[in-house]
């Protein structure tokens, strides 16, 4: 009987019979300690993200697919969020997991296919917004025409600065600028500008920010496409110019912005007006407030004329006195302000005060008119009613005056 | 100096040039904002050539905010 059991018993003594656990065992370690850690390519599926932070997934292609586990630590660091369909190159290690005698991969780093890892961040974080709202045009808030105080963020020690301040100091010096220094570059460039933007905010006496680092590579840029700075320009009340690299540069924060400008240099000539310019048209506005005021001299001057032809100068020296002191006042002001400009509009007034003064009551009695007044008040005579019989007047002429008695008065 | 002087001042250049181009205003109303855009525009001219520029840098304090000269 025995004989009948000897091979069956012999075959397990001489072969090592495993427990499903040593089994596994060994298939771990054949796998883990003679695949190394390699780069595999396929297309995402069935994709999680457990409220762990964890991220399994599936790799496939055509003929087969490899389950995927990617632990939260190295999950945190990812720029993109790996969706299904998407084409990626993951770089991990098999591991075997025990206890459902399954292998996987465990992901150190996951790359978009063709298209770098940033793009591909840029391209959602863009969208996302987009979708949110944050790039609305009617969120925009207008940039002042004519700001005094300009509060920069950017590195105190950059590119950025230096071409701000020179193009700002050449087209408006008057302007007072206050920089929150910010690191620009680095992990934690992206909340230190946020913090800027946001105590800029908290302050709140600048009338516009311009926000921006000079040229770099995309990630040097890095900081100005991350969120943390695109909701923190969305939510500045100061309106925001943003100012990230070279003109072929385009950031989230200029699509979040207020205003993009394609360069630091850019931004200061959009946020001031050179003053050459602005020379040019105040003193185009005077030249036209000068010569409105020309016209309605020359027309109060007509209005002289007819009060002189129509016998009643009673209020004509007055006027001329008034009129006469404001051209000075005029003259004098001009002059002073713009003496080159200006002084053949100041000769021209002189013409017109000459010309006023022709109208004086002098003139007029040079042409043979006269004044009467009552002796007793010195009182102008315009009227017969203020006169009485017996009453003494002097007349005034041209050259010298006479007093006579009044014998004979006819009222009208 | 008051914010936005610069703005205000020039914006109000502009009504005022606008107001005398209408032409219904009278001689001495003329005359007044004549003499009103001449004081502005002296204002605008000033601040255009004001030659120092000013680069403070911003410091939070516990107290509030702070500028400081660079």
């Amino acid at each position: 009987m025995t004989d009948l059991y000897e091979p069956y018993i012999s075959e397990h003594e001489d072969e090592h019979v495993y427990s499903v656990a040593g089994i596994t065992r060994e298939i771990k370690v054949l796998l883990e300690s003679t695949i190394p850690t390699v780069w595999v390519t396929g297309e995402i599926s069935n994709f999680t993200k457990h409220s762990s932070g964890h991220l399994y997934f599936s790799l496939k292609d055509a003929d087969a697919q490899l389950a995927c586990t990617m632990w939260r630590s190295r999950a945190g660091s990812l720029r993109f969020m790996p969706e299904n369909g998407m084409k990626v190159v993951v770089q991990g290690c098999i591991t075997v997991y025990e206890k459902r005698g399954s292998y996987q991969l465990d992901v150190s780093k996951i790359q978009p296919a063709g298209i770098g890892e940033l793009q591909m961040a840029f391209e959602q974080l863009k969208q996302k917004l987009l979708e949110e709202g944050l790039f609305d045009d009617d969120h925009k808030k207008p940039i002042p025409p004519y700001p005094e105080r300009i509060g920069i963020v950017t590195s105190p020690t950059g590119a950025a600065i230096q071409d701000l301040l020179n193009i700002l100091n050449r087209r408006f010096p008057g302007v007072d600028l206050i920089i929150n220094p910010v690191k620009v570059q680095g992990d934690d460039a992206a909340p230190d500008i946020a913090r800027a933007i946001d105590e800029f905010n908290e302050y709140g006496d600048v009338d516009v920010l311009i926000v921006g680092r000079g040229g770099g590579s995309l990630e040097d840029l890095w900081a100005f496409n991350e969120e943390i700075v695109a909701r923190a320009i969305y939510r500045s009340k100061i309106p925001v110019i943003s100012a990230v690299g070279h003109e072929v540069d385009f950031s989230i924060s200029d699509f979040v912005a207020d205003l993009r400008a394609p360069t630091p240099s850019a931004a200061a000539e959009l946020a001031v007006q050179d003053r050459q310019e602005l020379s040019n048209k105040i003193l185009w506005m005077l030249r036209k407030m000068h010569s409105h005021i020309k016209n309605r001299i020359q027309l109060q001057q007509e209005k002289l004329q007819n009060l002189v032809n129509s016998y009643s100068f009673r209020r004509t020296p007055d006027l001329i006195h008034q009129n006469e002191q404001r051209l000075d006042e005029l003259t004098r002001s001009l002059k002073n302000t713009y003496k080159h400009q200006l002084e053949i509009l100041r000769q021209r007034i002189d013409g017109r005060t000459q010309k006023l003064r022709v109208l004086a009551p002098e003139s007029v009695l040079k042409r043979g008119y006269s004044i009467c007044t009552r002796k007793h008040d010195g009182r102008i005579v315009r009227n017969a009613n203020e006169l009485a019989t017996n009453d003494t007047i002097t007349v005034k002429f041209h050259k010298g005056e006479a007093d006579g008695t009044v014998t004979d008065v006819r009222k009208e | 100096m008051p914010k936005q002087k610069f703005e205000a001042a020039m914006q109000r250049l502009e009504e005022i040039v606008e107001e005398m181009e209408q032409g219904e205003l009278s001689l001495e109303e003329s005359l007044k904002i004549f003499d009103e855009g001449m004081e502005l525009s002296r204002f605008c001219y000033d601040k255009l050539n004001q030659a120092e520029q000013q680069l403070k840098r911003i410091v939070k304090k516990d107290e509030g905010f702070q500028l400081e000269l660079i």
